[in-house]
């Protein structure tokens, strides 16, 4: 892991290419965060790998309700030489969820996009291949938001459905 | 008499083979054949006999374990993540587990570390023989898979012994593990690790010379080590490829540091190779459970904390404040501090991290799993692209997806 002074140089070293990009820096028990701007995630990405973190192992989002904006996605990158680990996160609204995709970067971002997509509804423009990978494809939603309740599926076929007829409805 | 050599066809044969592959064909494999070990559909474009795309197509076994565990407070998340990939429950425990206590910041007493590795390497050596019975069943070896099953059903006795489940034990608990080994548990592991890697010798002396075996695997699916870091794989099946990346010797976690194991790589990233890797990894979780069974630490097997982890039940009769530890924690559960944390350990198939992230309830706000099948599923495509469609089988038997680690 970076320590927190490195955490701050690296910031400072991708803020001098690019005053936007980096919004914060998070450092909480001994790992490291940078909060990006969503429209630069690519950039501050291609920026990392050039530092060494050559390797994404993974991509998942977050619904931050009630806080504002809500969600978020999160890449872990991976430096397997120095051993070192980074997180980056950008943070959309729910109104415009719109990121712009890594995959044409890192081939391995293609099923997770599709994950945060599916669960989350964050649009990954540029992907190649954006549909939902999980749930069925005419399935309307996201059900990993908070605000999507637990049980929000009809059970169907049970005994319930002798008793009170299409009780779902 | 007709005249015969109109049907003598022989010489015409190439030209009709080349007018047999100017047509594509897109098949369905799956989501029910018994070679996907699970419920993975496979969109297959055929070029005759050959191999040209395949996409894979998952979800059927997507439960919404993440959404479930939302809505549970922290200790019984646990046992909700555990199914998530099927044979490694123990890692999957661990991902989160770790998770949980580094946001807490949290000590783990020696003991139920080393407690931990020894049942984080059987399910190891559990998760492989699964592994080695189902991949040589698909490949024809049929009696392979008896004695993979055999080994792993003494490996699932011990899990009961220890923790009364053969599967999806909730063994590791935030803290430790929920109670110490059982009397004469140790003894019966040590024994089954004298056993265990002069089995697996025997499982080489049945593979190792099949000529069958040998020609399906070697040369087949290849992938290259660089196109493999660009999908993101890890586990048995980059080490396959010459890449000694392994989680337990350059980030260890759980007194991994302690022992002494070394890590099987392949050379080429064949299916061969990945079949050696895996075959040698058996040996080298045996080690390591010898050494942490030799050097068990004296001590709690659970953290002292009693905000975390339940009060011993003697105590329960005797002291209110216990009475109420327990309370609390039963009814609602302990409350971590707010925060993130993306917690990776090795699994049997690859890096197996937890998100987790705390609002400072008693409950997850949320948790993710970055499942080593999902991630390594990307490779598919190119391990068969160009091969022929019996490689595919083999190719699907060496990948190891588990589909409720790929579906969640």
């Amino acid at each position: 892991m970076p320590d927190a002074p490195g955490l701050e140089l690296l910031a400072q070293d991708l803020r001098r290419s690019d005053a936007e990009a980096v919004v914060d820096t998070v450092y909480f028990r001994d790992r490291a965060t940078l909060v990006v701007n969503p429209a630069r995630v690519r950039s501050v990405l291609a920026a990392l790998r050039d530092k060494g973190f050559r390797s994404l192992m993974s991509v998942h989002g977050v619904d931050y309700w009630p806080e504002e904006p809500r969600l978020g996605v999160h890449y872990e990158l991976l430096d397997m030489r120095e051993v070192d680990r980074i997180t980056v996160k950008a943070r959309v609204p729910t109104d415009a969820p719109a990121l712009p995709s890594v995959t044409p970067d890192w081939p391995t971002a293609d099923f997770h996009e599709r994950e945060v997509y599916d669960l989350f509804g964050v649009v990954f423009e540029g992907h190649p291949d954006l549909r939902r990978i999980l749930m069925p494809e005419d399935y309307e939603g996201h059900p990993q938001r908070r605000d999507f309740p637990v049980g929000g599926e009809p059970v169907h076929f049970t005994y319930n459905e002798y008793e009170t007829p299409r009780y779902w409805e | 008499m007709t005249d015969t050599t109109d049907l003598d066809i022989v010489d015409r044969v190439p030209a009709v083979g080349a007018e047999d592959t100017e047509e594509l064909l897109t098949i369905n494999m799956g989501p029910h054949h018994p070679a996907t070990h699970g419920v993975l559909r496979v969109m297959v474009t055929l070029d005759g006999e050959v191999v040209k795309d395949a996409k894979p197509v998952m979800g059927y076994l997507h439960t919404g374990i993440e959404k479930t565990a939302e809505d549970k407070s922290y200790w019984k998340v646990i046992p909700v993540v555990e199914r998530m990939d099927y044979l490694a429950y123990y890692f999957n425990a661990l991902a989160f587990i770790g998770a949980v206590e580094t946001l807490l910041d949290l000590d783990v007493p020696p003991r139920a570390q080393y407690l931990r590795v020894i049942h984080l390497e059987l399910n190891r050596i559990m998760s492989h023989l699964v592994w080695i019975g189902t991949a040589m069943l698909d490949l024809g070896a049929i009696s392979m898979f008896w004695y993979g099953f055999r080994e792993r059903e003494t490996i699932l006795d011990l899990f009961e012994y220890s923790s009364g489940q053969r599967m999806h034990t909730r063994y590791f608990q935030v803290g430790g593990v929920i109670e110490d080994i059982p009397t004469g548990w140790a003894a019966k592991v040590k024994k089954f690790c004298q056993e265990m890697p002069r089995r697996a010798d025997q499982y080489a002396a049945i593979l190792e010379k099949n000529e069958i075996l040998l020609r399906r695997l070697r040369d087949t699916g290849v992938v290259s080590e660089a196109r493999m870091l660009e999908l993101g794989v890890t586990g048995p099946l980059l080490r396959a490829a010459g890449n000694p990346w392994d989680l337990r010797k350059a980030q260890p976690y759980s007194s991994y540091d302690h022992f002494d194991f070394k890590i099987p790589i392949g050379t080429v990233g064949d299916n061969y190779d990945r079949f050696r890797v895996r075959h040698a990894e058996l040996y080298e979780s045996v080690k390591i459970i010898e050494q942490a069974l030799d050097g068990l630490p004296e001590g709690p097997y659970i953290t002292e904390d009693r905000k975390i982890a339940l009060p011993p039940r003697h105590e329960l009769a005797t002291s209110m404040e216990a009475l109420i530890h327990h309370f609390k924690l039963v009814t609602e559960g302990f409350r971590v501090p707010p925060g993130e944390i993306y917690y990776p350990i090795e699994g049997p198939r690859g890096e197996l991290g937890c998100f987790v992230r705390s609002d400072g309830s008693s409950k997850p706000a949320r948790v993710h799993m970055r499942d080593p099948s999902f991630t390594n599923l990307q490779m598919f495509p190119d391990m068969v692209r160009d091969g022929y469609i019996a490689d595919f089988i083999a190719a699907i038997a060496m990948l190891d997806p588990i589909v409720g680690g790929i579906d969640r």
